[in-house]
């Protein structure tokens, strides 16, 4: 097999000539990425580099201006909407502001992804209650978001977005409004999914986070990619 | 199925005023509804014994082939049975009628009253419009002087009667859309208010059907239940009236039942409708 299709082959993400435009201000130009599984990647660039709506792109809040992305070989700017659900179970999304529901506990905002999914209850007891040990959160169980402090949020946050078992993780700002000691247990449960097989693909714009792990590094600035 | 009713119970808990609200207006409008079923299945009643009991006299003059005539009248359209009731008969049977007042029979030196002919028709033509036409047939014979059905007043019930009918129907219409329309704005106002939580749910993969269909399942419920109050309210009433008016004129005159199992079945078969309609308007541009 050729170097260039094997890499075609594991790629799981791909951009080609990928454009987002507000208006008539560019908020993405030309865009061409290809990220392989399993791979740990940092999207990072000043505020209004385009790392959210990159990563929004991907998960499909937003829509796309011009080109493609492939996603595990689904082309989202062809997809049609009753089938966007399926590819985003696929997918794990940790936001910069948790995006938890206020209204239910820790145990319904997690099992939540997996009742979308069809799972039975003693399933997803048992998984959520795995999860949340795993994240270290196993004692909130039936607290409500509001009762958690911003780590313990954002460590919920990180279990709904795992608990599917997703191909790949999205994560927006992960880190962005806690301090460096949760941050790094934050990174460190990142780590450890990505170690199991999971694609991370963080958007963050922390230097120190990066330079304190391992991964490649995607630089955006002004909507352009400058570093790859 | 479980996760589903589970979620649709929290849902209703989480928005108990809202849908308080949504099952008044259902209560009230199938409340309304349903007493006009009642007044109508009972009127109906009423009317349609009326109509049955209805026969038509024709007075005859003075002629003396009773036979030829009955035979020309029982060749007509819809008459079953004819009985010749002679001037004297006629008067034998007033004053039998009016014992009480026999003082008025002495004057008389002639018998003032027409041979007659009492005429009994099939139920399929015991229908005022039918009896209408049947009468004016015999009136046109040229050996009748004049026809008579006792019960014409009953024509003109009959046309307030039917004038109440569309009434209600219209008032039945008018209340069953602003039920359906309480059920829209309730849903989207939960919709609303619960728009990033919804958003939430479908970032993590939920399809359409999962996020609507509790919705569903709340519609639905509002109208089981605000049907069931509905027609829970107008029996109360009901007894209450029954307690209260003179029974004797009840049973004797009017002879007045509540709804049917069927009738009740499909009240809130309606009901139910029109929650689960509602929520399909609010949710179908969602």
């Amino acid at each position: 097999m050729k170097l260039e299709d094997k890499i075609k082959k594991d790629a799981i993400i791909r951009m080609f000539h990928v454009n987002r435009k507000y208006g008539s201000v560019y908020a993405l130009k030309d865009i061409n990425i290809e990220i392989k599984k399993n791979e740990f990647v940092f999207i990072t660039g000043p505020s209004g580099a385009g790392k959210s709506t990159l990563l929004k792109l991907c998960y499909l809040e937003e829509k796309l201006t011009e080109g493609q992305i492939i996603i595990d070989g689904i082309n989202i700017s062809r997809i049609l909407p009753k089938k966007i659900p399926f590819l985003r179970r696929k997918i794990g999304i940790i936001f910069q502001d948790y995006k938890l529901i206020l209204t239910k506990t820790v145990f319904e905002n997690i099992s939540l992804v997996l009742e979308v999914s069809g799972h039975k209850i003693s399933y997803i007891k048992k998984k959520v209650r795995s999860i949340l040990r795993t994240v270290g959160m196993e004692e909130k169980i039936n607290s409500y978001p509001l009762g958690l402090s911003g780590g313990e949020q954002q460590r919920v946050a990180v279990a709904r977005a795992v608990v599917g078992n997703p191909e790949i993780i999205f994560a927006d700002e992960p880190t962005g409004s806690l301090d460096k000691i949760t941050a790094k247990k934050i990174m460190e449960l990142l780590k450890s999914f990505h170690n199991r097989g999971t694609t991370v693909i963080i958007a963050t714009h922390d230097n120190f986070l990066i330079n304190n792990s391992y991964g490649r590094v995607i630089s955006l600035k002004n909507g352009k990619i400058i570093k790859n | 199925m479980i996760l589903l009713i589970n979620r649709a119970i929290t849902d209703i808990l989480n928005n108990k005023f809202l849908y308080i609200v949504s099952i008044f207006t259902i209560t009230i409008s199938i409340f309304i509804v349903s007493m006009f079923t009642l007044f109508f299945v009972n009127t109906n009643k009423i009317m349609d014994s009326w109509e049955k009991g209805i026969k038509i006299m024709a007075y005859l003059k003075s002629d003396k082939n009773i036979e030829e005539n009955r035979k020309k009248i029982l060749n007509l359209y819809g008459v079953k049975e004819i009985k010749f009731i002679s001037k004297k008969n006629a008067l034998n049977l007033l004053k039998k009628q009016m014992k009480r007042q026999s003082s008025l029979f002495t004057n008389i030196e002639s018998n003032p009253l027409p041979d007659a002919f009492e005429i009994k028709m099939i139920n399929f033509a015991k229908n005022h419009k039918k009896i209408d036409v049947l009468a004016s047939q015999i009136e046109s014979l040229p050996f009748i002087d004049d026809v008579e059905y006792g019960e014409k007043w009953i024509v003109k019930y009959i046309n307030i009667f039917n004038l109440f009918k569309f009434t209600g129907y219209g008032i039945c219409v008018v209340f069953f859309i602003t039920s359906i329309f309480i059920v829209v704005n309730t849903i989207k106002l939960i919709f609303y208010s619960r728009k990033e939580e919804l958003k939430i749910m479908r970032l993590v993969g939920a399809t359409d059907n999962f996020i609507k269909n509790p919705f569903y399942i709340s519609g639905v419920f509002q109208g089981f239940i605000g049907g069931i109050l509905g027609i829970l309210i107008l029996f109360i009433i009901y007894l209450m009236v029954l307690t209260n008016v003179d029974k004797e004129f009840i049973l004797d005159f009017i002879n007045v039942r509540f709804l049917s199992f069927y009738e009740y079945i499909i009240l809130i078969l309606c009901s139910i409708f029109s929650g689960w309609f509602g929520c399909y308007i609010a949710l179908k541009k969602i």
